[in-house]
């Protein structure tokens, strides 16, 4: 091995550099994933639908999109090189359900797919739902006490 | 604003939230599954705390359709519902408004999990 190679191979296999890669490729296609959502709220405001209902349509989108891409194996491909590009859009929790579903089916459809499909959904939910229920206490007594503070 | 102000300003925003995670992957081995929860709690206290609606208004789908999109749509759904129904809204509020994503993630997850063999691999 002359020391050229050597030298690549060392910063082939540095941290930093992975590091860097990591993040430009999560940049890149968490943004394309982004933009993807945002020319799909465009076509369908265009379309008519409201603000929110927009948003629930792109939502759905992108779960579907996601969840056929994982069914057919290329969102793997995909979020290989991608990272947290495609795990952190909704992609990612549509991901998440549909592969753990699909590898549950030999355990069976009730304890096998219908409780693993929980296997990252369900830590999702439950924390979104407990960080909502605080937020909600909070919000009710926040908003008894305001007219006694002003 | 423009249509390609539009798409830069959702592709930059998305593209560094999505950074941040691959970076707290990398540096604080953090799993995925950790990630996801975070984010979703995150998008939560940025909604309680009004600064999603600015970001969104800005950002458009480069916040929303990230997990802390998730998120904040429970902490919207739990603030309305909390002003119409009262305390009891805070219970309800939160699956109300994120029905629709999470049915549709699971119901897709079941039938792919019924009309295609298993390839993946993953988390």
């Amino acid at each position: 091995m002359d020391n050229k190679t050597k030298k690549e191979l060392i910063i082939k296999h540095s941290p930093g550099s992975t590091i860097l890669k990591n993040s430009i490729l999560a940049f890149i296609i968490g943004g394309v994933v982004c933009s993807i959502g945002e020319g799909l709220l465009m076509l369908y405001s265009y379309l008519g639908a409201d603000k929110k209902t927009a948003g629930t349509l792109v939502t759905i989108s992108l779960i579907f999109i996601a969840s056929f891409l994982t069914a057919i194996g290329v969102f793997d491909k995909i979020a290989r090189y991608a990272g947290a590009g495609t795990l952190v859009p909704v992609t990612g929790f549509s991901n998440a359900v549909t592969s753990q579903a699909m590898d549950a089916k030999s355990e069976g459809c009730v304890l096998g797919v219908g409780s693993k499909i929980f296997t990252v959904a369900g830590p999702v939910i439950l924390f979104g739902l407990l960080s909502g229920v605080i937020y909600g206490i909070i919000f009710y007594f926040w908003n008894m006490i305001l007219p006694f503070i002003n | 604003m423009g249509i390609t102000e539009q798409f830069l300003l959702a592709f930059v925003s998305g593209g560094l939230v999505c950074v941040v995670a691959q970076l707290l992957i990398d540096l604080t081995k953090l799993t995925p599954a950790r990630i996801l929860v975070l984010y979703v709690s995150f998008g939560v206290l940025l909604y309680a705390i009004g600064i999603y609606e600015p970001m969104q208004d800005l950002f458009g789908a480069g916040v929303s359709v990230p997990l802390i999109g998730f998120g904040a749509n429970i902490g919207r759904g739990v603030k309305e519902a909390v002003m119409s129904d009262g305390l009891l809204g805070a219970i309800t509020g939160g699956l109300s408004s994120s029905a629709a994503g999470i049915t549709a993630a699971l119901i897709l997850g079941l039938l792919a999990s019924i009309l295609f063999k298993t390839k993946s691999k993953r988390m």
